[in-house]
């Protein structure tokens, strides 16, 4: 079976910059697929293609078999809510949602039915009078969503659907929205430049970057196996460290760098490779005596700051190498270590990343 | 606490204001005059409204200058749409240049200049096609609109330049076709810069003497004409009667359109303020 | 009906440019052409009371072009340039004195409460949207010999005979003011609201006296609404009738008055076609200047709002 959406190494020109550059993805129906990326990156730019307002310069983009590259905007099975929701400031709430109804030219009724439920969809049954300036901003944006999703669209693009509403809201709204992805079984795409965002909305992730996708996966496997430096460094935070391969040997491979290292073997790698570790903070663990396992550093503290829940440090080891850690604050710890102390990290060889770059 | 304003630059401003109000206060006040003599109070009387409403050269110029200008301003709104339109959509449209330079050159033209112009290529119009047949209503009308569109135009362009155009892409992603879009959504969206326009225009053509002394021809004179020839003889008191009412309904109505926008500005404020609580 | 719809539905984009486009290049670039062409004729009796500039008649191609008009604009120098002068040395003063007046009233404005600056702001309007004409009608039963100043002076004592105010440069400059003043406190007003009261602290709080800060930081920011406000005074100004013709006397004659009194009064319409051409001439410079501004102002506007395609 094919994809419900089949994008083929489209390209997208502006004068001589590249917004969209060759770049090729399928998405399946009822997936909330997250295009990830810093501004400027070409994802809006392929937002608006898979609505209609912008061409391509060459590529094809299909939706459920058929091919886009004559469709206008109106006539595509697909909606958009805008980042700014772009509601009509002289309609009332009733009026926005039933502006894409009553242009389809469905009867009165059935208009007024699928009116009152969409609001209560969005929980904002008996607001329909109201003008959106005299909505909050959580509020503009369910009537945005109730207006893209009156046509009943069978794919909706949203692009940064959150990012106009402040931290506490946004939480909540995150899982609002995938409730409503997940009752509609609507094939939902979303543009995002907030890592933590994707991660909590999607099941899968496009991370973009230049006009190009870098990496395609579910939220955890781009975090915990990152394809190379750009997606380990863009996705949280991470420390890196360089060395060689010196062995092979059961699934494990031994790295000598500054520090020696033994990573469990992602396969691929040969002795004498050059190759790069990532190490996420959370994974790797700090303590005053060491432990007498693998992959133990020796490190004096630099800079530590305390979050609450956490505790992020900052250590040198041998040859000024830095590593970037977090330590939970658990109850009954003994004197955390501070400012300019000696102690050890550790970490386990799965949790070790083997990039090339 | 917005920073003040200094003792001398305060006294600038306030002679400012009374350079502006003070004439149009004492003539106010003289339109009351009993006497014929501006010198002389002799006490308070609306004699001269009741000869301005008796004057019938005054009133059918009056009648002739709405119809002129109610005219000229809504031809005048309408190119200016269309030209704010071009400018702010159509990008690097072929012409821009020319429209560009033709829509704002009236803007600065001299109005001495632009009457006799106008004077002279409607008589060679008329020697070329025998239209337009003498100088009327009609002249004066292509007139003020020539110089009216370009001030609507201006107008209008503002406001359409803060025009979110996702607004306009929601609507065609909502199935509507362009036409539909323009007077569903955009035309009410501007509807305020179009009024605006729409009344500045129609305040340009009412209060122009010069153009349409030139382009006017017998049997045509509009208010402004009447008047000039008028004031050329003196002061008179109809006139202080005629333009007390005048300024009365302008003062009126600006001040009705402020509130309602003052209104709307603040209860819009308000409403958003609440409404951001959740 | 349907299939008009439809044409105009293909060819909007083409009938919004062209309207406006068409009736502009009929009814503003053409009379300009006839304007120039007629500055090079010659007056006769008759309707139109002047020789065709060229046409064809039994003998074939004739004209009748000659410069004539313009020699006599500047064998008469003192009756035509001598005004043109005039008109320029009135209105840049004037413009300066608009300048004077509106800079602190739109500062006021600028500074007020949002209350007070919507009332202030309602003042502005309030002549801007009142004839001019009768404005300076009212001007003059102020200014006349025997009119509201002269008569409250006598009456309080002051004078035995009536200060001359008509038919002199003030009563022009009053003329100008009393016109022109909102034309240039808008433009300053517009930049003036932009200026943050942060910027002023700042400067304040490094070391900058309120004459320092004024020269330093308002003035620099306020260059755009100066220029902008001045060239909507100055280029009218210069082409003004109903001010020399109501206010001015022998020694205000300006352009805008000569060609009024050429055309009417003289019916020589060739020599008031010759002035037009001198006044667009003197114009050509400021006209030119107020559009390469605007432009570059429309195209920064544009510039910013392109920016950030993602």
């Amino acid at each position: 079976m094919s994809p419900f959406i089949r994008i083929r190494n489209v390209t997208r020109r502006f004068g001589d910059v590249v917004a969209v550059d060759d770049l090729s993805l399928d998405i399946d129906r009822g997936e909330l697929f997250c295009l990830l990326g810093a501004s400027g990156c070409g994802k809006t730019t392929l937002l608006r293609m898979l609505a209609g307002f912008e061409r391509a310069d060459s590529g094809s983009i299909e939706i459920d078999g058929i091919d886009m590259a004559a469709v206008p905007p109106a006539a595509r099975p697909v909606n958009i809510m805008f980042q700014n929701y772009a509601l009509f400031p002289h309609m009332s709430v009733a009026d926005n949602i039933a502006y894409g109804l009553r242009r389809a030219g469905l009867p009165k009724p059935e208009i007024a039915a699928r009116l009152e439920e969409l609001l209560r969809l969005v929980r904002l049954t008996g607001m329909g009078g109201r003008k959106p300036h005299q909505l909050s901003g959580g509020q503009r944006q369910r009537v945005a969503l109730a207006r893209a999703l009156a046509r009943r669209p069978k794919l909706l693009l949203l692009d940064e659907p959150l990012a106009a509403l402040d931290k506490k809201l946004r939480e909540d709204t995150q899982f609002e929205l995938v409730d409503i992805q997940e009752r509609l079984e609507t094939t939902f795409i979303v543009v995002t430049h907030d890592q933590e965002e994707a991660m909590t909305l999607a099941s899968r992730i496009g991370v973009m970057d230049a006009g190009r996708l870098v990496q395609v996966d579910t939220p955890r496997t781009l975090y915990d196996r990152p394809r190379n430096r750009f997606i380990a460094d863009f996705l949280g935070t991470v420390s890196f460290l360089d060395g060689v391969v010196t062995s092979l040997d059961g699934g494990f491979v031994s790295i000598d760098g500054v520090v020696s290292v033994t990573a469990v073997d992602p396969g691929g790698f040969a002795v004498g490779d050059a190759v790069r570790m990532a190490i996420r903070p959370e994974k790797i663990t700090l303590g005053r005596d060491p432990g007498g396992g693998v992959n133990e550093i020796p490190v004096t503290v630099e800079d530590l700051a305390f979050t609450g829940v956490a505790t992020n440090y900052r250590v040198i080891g041998p040859d000024g190498v830095r590593l970037k850690l977090t330590q939970p604050n658990r109850r009954g710890d003994v004197a955390p270590l501070e400012w300019e102390q000696p102690g050890f990290v550790s970490f386990d060889p799965a949790d070790i990343v083997l990039l090339r770059d | 606490m917005r920073r003040g304003i200094s003792w001398p630059a305060l006294w600038l401003a306030i002679i400012g204001f009374g350079i502006l109000y003070v004439p149009v206060v004492v003539m106010v006040v003289y339109s009351f005059n009993a006497s014929r003599l501006v010198s002389v109070w002799a006490g308070f009387s609306t004699r001269w409204y009741g000869e301005l409403m008796q004057n019938d050269q005054v009133l059918s110029a009056l009648a002739k200058s709405l119809w002129v200008a109610v005219n000229a301003a809504t031809l005048s709104t309408i190119f200016g749409v269309l030209i704010a339109l071009a400018f702010v959509r159509y990008g690097n449209f072929r012409f821009r240049l020319l429209l560009s330079a033709l829509a704002s050159t009236p803007l600065v033209m001299p109005e001495v200049v632009t009457g006799l112009s106008l004077l002279l290529l409607f008589i060679a119009m008329e020697g070329f096609f025998g239209w337009p047949a003498g100088r009327g209503i009609d002249t004066i009308i292509i007139a003020h609109t020539t110089f009216g569109m370009c001030f609507a135009a201006v107008v209008v362009q503002s406001r359409l330049r803060d025009f979110d155009m996702s607004i306009e892409e929601a609507a065609s992603d909502l199935g509507a076709t362009q036409p539909y879009i323009f007077f569903s959504i955009t035309l009410p969206i501007i509807a305020p810069a179009v009024v605006a326009a729409w009344l500045l225009a129609f305040t340009l053509s009412f209060d122009d003497l010069v153009i349409a002394s030139f382009v006017s021809g017998p049997g045509s004179s509009t208010l402004p004409i009447v008047v000039f020839s008028k004031v050329r003889l003196g002061v008179t008191p109809e006139i202080n009667a005629l333009a007390t009412i005048m300024i009365a309904l302008v003062a009126a109505s600006v001040i009705a359109a402020s509130v309602i926008i003052y209104r709307n500005a603040t209860g819009r404020a308000v409403a958003e303020e609440k409404g951001s609580q959740p | 009906m349907a299939a008009a719809r439809q044409w105009i539905s293909r060819h909007g984009r083409r009938l919004v440019v062209a309207l406006p486009l068409v009736w502009l290049l009929v009814f503003f670039l053409m009379p300009l052409v006839e304007v120039a062409q007629t500055s090079f004729t010659v007056a006769r009796r008759g309707i139109p009371p002047f020789a065709p500039l060229w046409g064809f008649d039994e003998d074939g191609f004739f004209t009748n072009f000659n410069l004539e008009n313009y020699s006599l604009l500047l064998d008469y120098w003192q009756d035509y340039i001598g005004p043109a002068g005039n008109s320029l040395r009135l209105a840049f003063v004037s413009t300066l004195i608009c300048l004077l007046f509106a800079y602190p009233m739109a500062w006021w404005i600028a500074r007020s409460n949002p209350r007070q600056r919507a009332i202030l702001l309602v003042l502005v309007m309030l002549p801007f949207w009142t004839s001019s004409l009768l404005r300076i009608y009212a001007l003059i039963g102020l200014l006349n010999p025997n009119g509201f100043i002269n008569s409250m002076l006598i009456f309080l004592g002051v004078i035995d005979t009536p200060i001359r105010m008509m038919q002199t440069d003030f009563s022009i400059y009053m003329g100008m003011l009393l016109t022109y003043l909102p034309l240039m406190i808008l433009p300053l007003y517009a930049v003036m609201i932009r200026l943050e009261d942060d910027l002023l602290d700042a400067a304040a709080d490094l070391g900058a006296s309120r004459v320092g800060v004024f020269v330093t930081i308002v003035l620099p920011l306020t260059v755009p609404g100066i220029v902008a406000g001045s060239l909507l005074v100055f280029i009218p100004a210069v082409g003004e009738f109903v001010i020399p013709a109501l206010l001015g006397g022998p020694e205000q004659i300006m352009v805008g008055k000569v060609l009024w009194t050429e055309f009417f009064r003289n019916r020589d319409w060739p020599v008031a076609s010759a002035i037009a051409m001198l006044l667009l001439a003197i114009l050509a410079l400021p006209i030119i200047y107020a559009r390469y501004q605007d432009g570059r102002e429309t195209a920064l506007d544009r510039a910013e709002g392109q920016g950030g395609t993602s």
